[in-house]
């Protein structure tokens, strides 16, 4: 059993290093510095961003269906995107041609050479509407579908045994400690009502964060939109079931001069939404700057010159191997902290008038 | 600012918040309600259990103390009772005692009375036979001496005698 694990963990660990060149021919040996540096750039940025291919290795790549709205919806896979002999990755579809940045990894217009219009600062324009199943729809499709049978499962064996069988035995313990550490410290006692969000998105945030640590380019935590969609439902669900003393709170405080009131109420009114803005910015810095400093040292192997490569590669392997877990414990922080905080501002929204 | 929303995906957000949507309402019908209620009901039996035990333990020590006091009770019951059988023995052996002496004496008493009586009955009738026996003697001595006319005449004349001397 143990030696399973180990065997399990050792495979995680060499497959870190081979998918990091998936989809990326190396630099040859004799290749300038500025190539190879560029060539990691270019897997950083491949890793971080999304993408409109399913890649499980290198050469094995599954075409996802691309959406967009750009004067009505139009549909095609992403095959339709195909790389013309300068390096310009187009689709044609409906007349108008189509191009992904290598910027942002966004579709943007353009013409049929593949050359996105700028405005007069240099900026990009014409980007359109783009609700394709990427490989981080993909993703998060995959692991929800995952995390609802795995923890069904687990619920029907609570039917067959008092005791907790196999996986409860792990996650009760933790499903009770955001239950009586997170939750019914911060809300008090109308708990109950946010556990179904508060431990979703525990669990959603915690895999997904650990799916990142994986060689597979899985990473969807240290994307913006995913966090920023997160934060935002921590506040629709905060404002939505918010009582009167939460609000008198915010737009006439209590307890202080009226002249004062004036002033907090937009302070206060700002506080709202910078909450979740902050939700939102920590975890997606912190899976992100986590990401960016591990393949930056795997990439200083490439970096560096011919005979600096058996130098640099134990160093950098060993180094890797550390920060890899300390992403271990930072894929749970963030999970925790996230939980934590959302209960905190469920907790202000449910607080009951005290007597100043 | 600026860099965060180039970056940002209107259909990564779209399809992620629907997705996450439904996956909070799923897990929480299928998974974390039966979980919760599951963890819950155990805890409440725990609880129960635990106080359960702590109350029989009460119990137990009441039921114990309430042993000790009936034994108690029925030792000293048993006590009293003893006593008061050695004390009615004591008194039915006393009584009997006393009652027996003055039947006996009783008897005594009626045996020596009779005796008496009998006694007194025996002497009398000693002496009538006594008496009896004197008279027939004294019958059979006159009868022989006054068989011959001369001494019958010499008795007359005796008694004349006497007579005349009164």
């Amino acid at each position: 059993m143990e030696l399973k694990k180990i065997g399990l963990f050792v495979g995680i660990l060499l497959a870190f290093f081979t998918g990091f060149a998936s989809g990326h021919e190396a630099p040859a040996a004799d290749a300038t510095k500025a190539e190879k540096q560029m060539y990691v750039d270019g897997v950083k940025k491949h890793h971080l961003h999304d993408d409109h291919y399913f890649t499980i290795m290198h050469g094995v790549s599954i075409p996802l269906p691309v959406i967009i709205f750009d004067g009505g919806v139009k549909f095609f896979m992403s095959t339709g995107f195909v790389e013309d002999e300068h390096g310009h990755v187009i689709a044609e579809s409906g007349g108008e041609y189509y191009t992904i940045s290598h910027d942002n990894g966004m579709i943007y217009k353009c013409d049929e050479h593949g050359h996105i219009h700028r405005d007069e600062e240099g900026k990009l324009e014409g980007r359109v509407l783009d609700f394709s199943i990427t490989k981080n729809v993909v993703i998060i499709l995959l692991m929800s579908v995952f995390l609802f049978f795995f923890f069904k499962k687990m619920a029907e064996r609570y039917g067959q045994s008092a005791v907790p069988q196999k996986s409860a035995s792990f996650f009760e313990p933790i499903i009770v400690f955001i239950r009586d550490d997170i939750a019914i410290p911060n809300i008090g006692k109308n708990y109950e009502k946010y556990m179904g969000y508060l431990l979703t998105v525990f669990f959603f945030v915690w895999f997904l964060n650990l799916a990142g640590l994986t060689p597979f380019g899985v990473s969807v935590t240290n994307n913006i939109a995913v966090t920023a969609s997160l934060a935002i439902l921590t506040f629709l669900i905060t404002s939505f079931t918010a009582n009167k003393h939460y609000w008198g709170h915010i737009f006439w405080m209590p307890g202080v001069p009226k002249p004062m009131r004036v002033v907090l109420a937009p302070i206060e009114l700002l506080g709202i939404f910078i909450k979740p803005f902050s939700l939102m910015i920590r975890l997606f810095a912190n899976m992100t700057a986590g990401h960016i400093v591990i393949m930056s040292i795997i990439g200083l192997m490439y970096t560096v010159d011919k005979g600096g490569f058996a130098i640099a590669a134990g160093p950098s392997a060993l180094l890797t191997f550390v920060l890899s877990l300390l992403e271990l414990l930072v894929a749970a922080l963030q999970a925790y902290i996230f939980t934590m905080l959302s209960a905190l501002y469920f907790g202000s929204a449910n607080e009951e008038p005290h007597h100043h | 600012m600026e860099k965060l929303w180039n970056d940002f995906s209107v259909g990564l957000f779209f399809w992620q918040t629907l997705i996450f949507v439904a996956l909070v309402v799923l897990l929480a019908k299928y998974a974390w309600k039966p979980i919760l209620t599951a963890v819950k009901e155990r805890e409440a039996k725990i609880k129960d259990a635990l106080e359960a035990a702590e109350n029989a333990k009460l119990e137990m020590a009441k039921l114990k103390s309430q042993n000790e006091d009936m034994r108690r009770e029925a030792l000293a019951e048993r006590d009293a009772l003893l006593k008061q059988a050695k004390e009615t023995k004591d008194q039915i052996v006393a009584e009997s005692k006393t009652a027996a002496k003055v039947e006996a004496d009783k008897i005594i008493t009626a045996a020596r009375e009779e005796i008496k009586a009998e006694k007194v009955a025996a002497m009398l009738e000693i002496k009538n036979q006594v008496a009896a026996l004197s008279i027939e003697i004294a019958e059979k001595i006159v009868k022989e001496q006054l068989q011959s006319d001369d001494k019958q005449k010499a008795l007359v004349d005796n008694l004349i005698e006497d007579v005349n001397l009164n």
